[in-house]
């Protein structure tokens, strides 16, 4: 009875956030029963025109128009979303896992009868929703006893639960096994014979390829390109292509690196998520990092770079399976993150608030934190050294504060920063790991950041840094590892990368 | 107003707790005629409450790793009734029943420790259990019968500094040395810090705040020391409470001097971030909750040391009574925020209060509320100043 062939337009899409347009002009038209990829780096957007869609940004927080269904789309919220039949299913599953998959399936919209819950009716209609995604599980049981693919299965029948017309699926195989992804990707293909319209997301390009009917490629906050495709027969240089084509302008400081000898070498690391089992997140990882040397990782979000480091740092995250470290060409085991730091390396986390600070301290006490033995004197700690040390590191990173006995919760993103790279280059270590060390900070905090990376480098101190933005790794780093699904892919030197070359191995093609 | 702020320096917090326990001193000693500044009422005071905030020392150090230990006044019974029958019974001198006491006090913290730092159990879970076992234990070994302890021990719980030297003081001798080495030291820390101030970039205090400081506190340890060396003869400062006084000193050096004490407040702060510095979290639990219990022994030996035998209901309770001393003192539920000297000063508002309630004839009942109320109201006010909620963390 539609006629129109397309279910959702969204039409001039306008979403400004204080001091950011995170969306500007998107149009999005997805076709009635199609599969629609939606690909683009990390903070281009994405997520962004999801909220905007499913009504997490209510209606008039945005500017443009959506027209799902032939009706003009006016969500306040997620619930009228939901009853217009669209379903949005999250990177990070939203399910209780203490309670059933009846429960969870039913949450929010419990079937009642004279104001009790009507269970056997919610179990009957689980085993039929559970029978369209392919599990024949007894629906008692609890989610904590489903695998990972499991639970996300459960998700879609939720979603099917509300008579979803259209499924927005956010990196549904990030999580995912290799069996459970292509699971996953016949049952999309099953929705869509049964008039279920999906929407993907998705890093993942050989399967965008495999299964996409539609590509639109958001950069920046604009749409760059959409097009129809065919499944099977879609050109993924070309997408790759519209997702990083942009130049790096001079945001970056100029240096010259002189590399020297071998210092850090990492060999055939294996590590297992602590999670799930089975699931390898560091496959066989081998690489080297010379003094003097800035070395990128590159690699998408849950490509397994932090989860690398931070077992690196004395296993400090996993289940370690295996592999050697060698500093300055000795072998060494690192249990304890007290061992790592003992023996030179020092890690600076992605998750400055939560993991890097403690947010209670002031700034002369976060910085001598990760090695106290240095300012201790006969058993106690002499708050003269403390004093001295701290406003020294502060003067050197040049940290904008009052003085050193203000808390560390009152500084900016990039102070902050710099205080716990203070932290770290107080244990004078040889090896640095920074993390994703410019998440959050404003430009010009950047480029500070940069240039304290580069002159680290000059005193000879191997730097790692692990970086989402590819302009970043590319103005920044002397060498780059790509890495995905917990294998690193590839070993580019930057003058000779470019963004298509890294995003290319970040994303592994089917070719 | 503000020079009233400079003169007090520090924390508004820490210093608001001060000035509220020296009003309740003041009204309680004008609404009792002068019953409350007494030498024997303060040194009864003093050796009352000594236990109690012996415990509260240990508990705000397991209040600022993010636990709680509910067993104290369990272990405390525990270790006071073993040592009671060790003496009695077994007829060990009393310095090693002393020794068996906080062994006892050593073990059940390893007992505690373990099952919070090795197995993840929580404090709160952990340490209800061994409430529970401990006392039952009490009753058990005692067969719920007091047990006289050893006379010697009477000099720890309820002793008294030994009278030499001439008579025109007027006073105890032993009690005017402590008096003016206190005075001394605390002048020589204030010039520390007032130097120490200038190398700081910025805001140094004027020296006369810090000559108005010098003179008011040392004008209140002189008082003191005259309250409590100008008692009945016989009587000085009182053993117990020089035991605190050794206890207070070493565990404020402890949390704000040592690596140690860093590790407590760095894994109450933020455990995952304290465990990527290289803390050992679990090491710094397991010791936390050891050192509590041996603490808990410690003043199981002074209550048994004062009330002369050991009882099978000794320590009922008390486990309120200094986590009250805790969070009264500004410490945080969250973990992460709180000191020894402000947790001191909030046992002492509550030994205050009891006695204050006492002299002025009040009931345990009515008591029990009021105490309740005093809680409640200064951790309220606590959650409202947010800002300066960081008590006196601050080390010098």
């Amino acid at each position: 009875m539609n006629e129109n062939p397309l279910i959702l337009e969204m039409r001039g899409i306008t979403k400004e956030f204080p001091g950011v347009k995170a969306l500007d002009d998107v149009t999005l038209t997805v076709a009635r029963d199609s599969i629609h990829s939606i690909c683009g780096e990390n903070g281009a957007g994405k997520s962004t025109l999801m909220k905007v869609l499913s009504g997490v940004y209510p209606y008039g927080t945005y500017d443009g128009k959506i027209l799902f269904d032939d009706k003009e789309a006016k969500f306040k919220n997620i619930k009228e979303s939901e009853q217009a039949g669209i379903a949005i299913i999250h990177q990070e599953l939203t399910m209780i896992p203490e309670l059933s998959i009846t429960e969870n399936i039913f949450m929010g919209n419990e079937i009642t009868r004279n104001g009790l819950i009507d269970w056997n009716e919610e179990r009957k209609r689980t085993v039929d929703l559970l029978d369209k995604v392919g599990l024949s599980l007894n629906p008692d049981t609890l989610i904590k006893h489903l695998g990972v693919g499991q639970q996300q299965l459960v998700e879609i029948a939720k979603a099917l639960s509300k008579n979803v017309k259209l499924l927005i699926l956010d990196e549904p195989t990030s999580a995912l096994n290799e069996d459970d992804s292509a699971n996953l990707l016949n049952l999309m293909r099953g929705l869509k014979k049964n008039g279920i319209t999906c929407i993907m997301i998705s890093h993942k390009l050989n399967e965008i390829a495999a299964i996409s009917d539609a590509v639109t490629v958001i950069r920046d906050g604009h749409t760059v390109d959409s097009y129809e495709v065919v499944a099977g027969a879609v050109d993924e240089n070309k997408i790759i292509r519209s997702m990083v084509g942009r130049s790096i302008d001079n945001r970056y400081p100029e240096h010259e690196s002189n590399p020297g000898e071998v210092i850090f070498e990492v060999s055939d690391w294996c590590v297992e998520d602590p999670e799930v089992e089975g699931r390898m997140v560091c496959k066989n990882s081998s690489f080297y990092v010379r003094a003097g040397e800035i070395v990128g990782f590159a690699g998408l979000m849950g490509a397994g770079r932090t989860e690398l480091m931070r077992s690196i740092f004395g296993k400090n995250y996993g289940i370690y399976r295996g592999g050697k470290i060698r500093i300055k060409g000795k072998e060494v085991t690192l249990n304890s993150v007290e061992a790592a730091i003992k023996n030179g390396i020092a890690y600076v986390p992605e998750d400055r608030k939560n993991l890097g600070l403690n947010l209670l301290d002031t700034i002369r006490k976060t910085v001598v934190s990760a090695d106290l033995k240095k300012i201790t004197s006969r058993g106690l700690l002499d708050s003269d050294m403390e004093l001295s040390e701290a406003e020294e590191y502060c003067k050197t990173l040049r940290v904008k504060c009052a003085n050193v006995d203000v808390g560390v919760n009152t500084l900016s993103g990039g102070n902050q920063q710099k205080v716990v790279l203070s932290k770290w280059l107080f244990t004078e270590p040889d090896v640095l790991i920074l993390d994703e060390p410019t998440r959050g900070i404003d430009v010009g905090a950047k480029y500070e950041i940069y240039k304290i990376i580069h002159e680290l480098a000059a005193q000879g101190k191997a730097v790692i840094m692990v970086s989402s933005e590819l302009p970043e790794l590319l103005g920044v780093v002397d060498r780059i590892y790509t890495i995905f699904e917990g294998s690193i892919t590839g070993e580019l030197m930057a003058s000779e990368a470019d963004q298509e070359s890294l995003m290319k191995r970040m994303t592994v093609t089917s070719g | 107003m503000q020079r009233i702020k400079q003169i007090l320096g520090a924390d508004l917090r820490q210093y608001t707790m001060v000035l509220a326990l020296a009003a309740l001193i003041i009204v309680f000693n004008i609404i009792s005629d002068g019953r409350m500044l007494t030498s024997s009422n303060f040194q009864n005071l003093l050796s009352g409450n000594a236990y109690v905030l012996v415990l509260a020392l240990g508990m705000l150090m397991v209040i600022v790793i993010g636990q709680i230990d509910l067993s104290v006044g369990s272990v405390a019974g525990f270790a006071g009734m073993v040592m009671a029958k060790a003496a009695h019974d077994l007829n060990m001198p009393w310095y090693v029943a002393v020794l068996v006491a906080l062994v006892i006090g050593a073990l059940a913290g390893a007992w505690n420790g373990f099952f919070l730092a090795k197995l993840g159990i929580p404090g709160f879970i952990t340490t209800l259990g061994s409430m529970m076992m401990f006392r039952g234990a009490v009753i058990w070994i005692s067969r719920s019968i007091s047990v006289p302890a050893p006379d010697e021990l009477r000099f720890f719980g309820a002793g008294y500094l030994p009278e030499w030297g001439p008579a025109f003081t007027g006073m105890n001798n032993s009690t005017l040395l402590l008096g003016l080495i206190g005075i001394i030291v605390f002048i020589v820390f204030e010039m520390k810090k007032y130097r120490q101030s200038a190398s700081l970039s910025g805001d140094r205090a004027p020296l006369w705040t810090v000559i108005v400081r010098i003179a008011i506190i040392s004008a209140v340890i002189g008082y003191f020391t005259w309250l409590f060396g100008s008692g009945r003869v016989g009587t000085s400062f009182p053993i117990p409470g020089v035991i605190l006084l050794i206890l207070v000193i070493l565990y404020h050096i402890i949390t704000q001097k040592t690596m140690f004490g860093r590790h407590v407040y760095a894994v109450g702060g933020n455990k995952s971030a304290a465990a990527l510095s290289g803390v050992n979290v679990s090491k710094t639990y397991f010791l936390t909750m050891m050192n509590m219990s041996m603490l808990s022994a410690v003043a199981g030996i002074l209550f048994v040391g004062r009330s002369t035998a050991a009882g099978p209901a000794d320590g009922t309770s008390w486990e309120m009574d200094a986590i009250a001393s805790v969070f009264i003192g500004g410490a945080a539920v969250s973990g992460g925020v709180g000191t020894i000297l402000a947790t001191m000063v909030g046992g002492m508002v509550m030994a205050v209060l009891n006695n204050g309630l006492m002299l002025m004839g009040v009931g345990a009942d009515k008591t029990q509320v009021i105490k309740g109320l005093v809680l409640l109201l200064a951790v309220t006010f606590d959650v409202y100043n947010k800002r300066s909620g960081r008590g006196s963390a601050k080390s010098k």
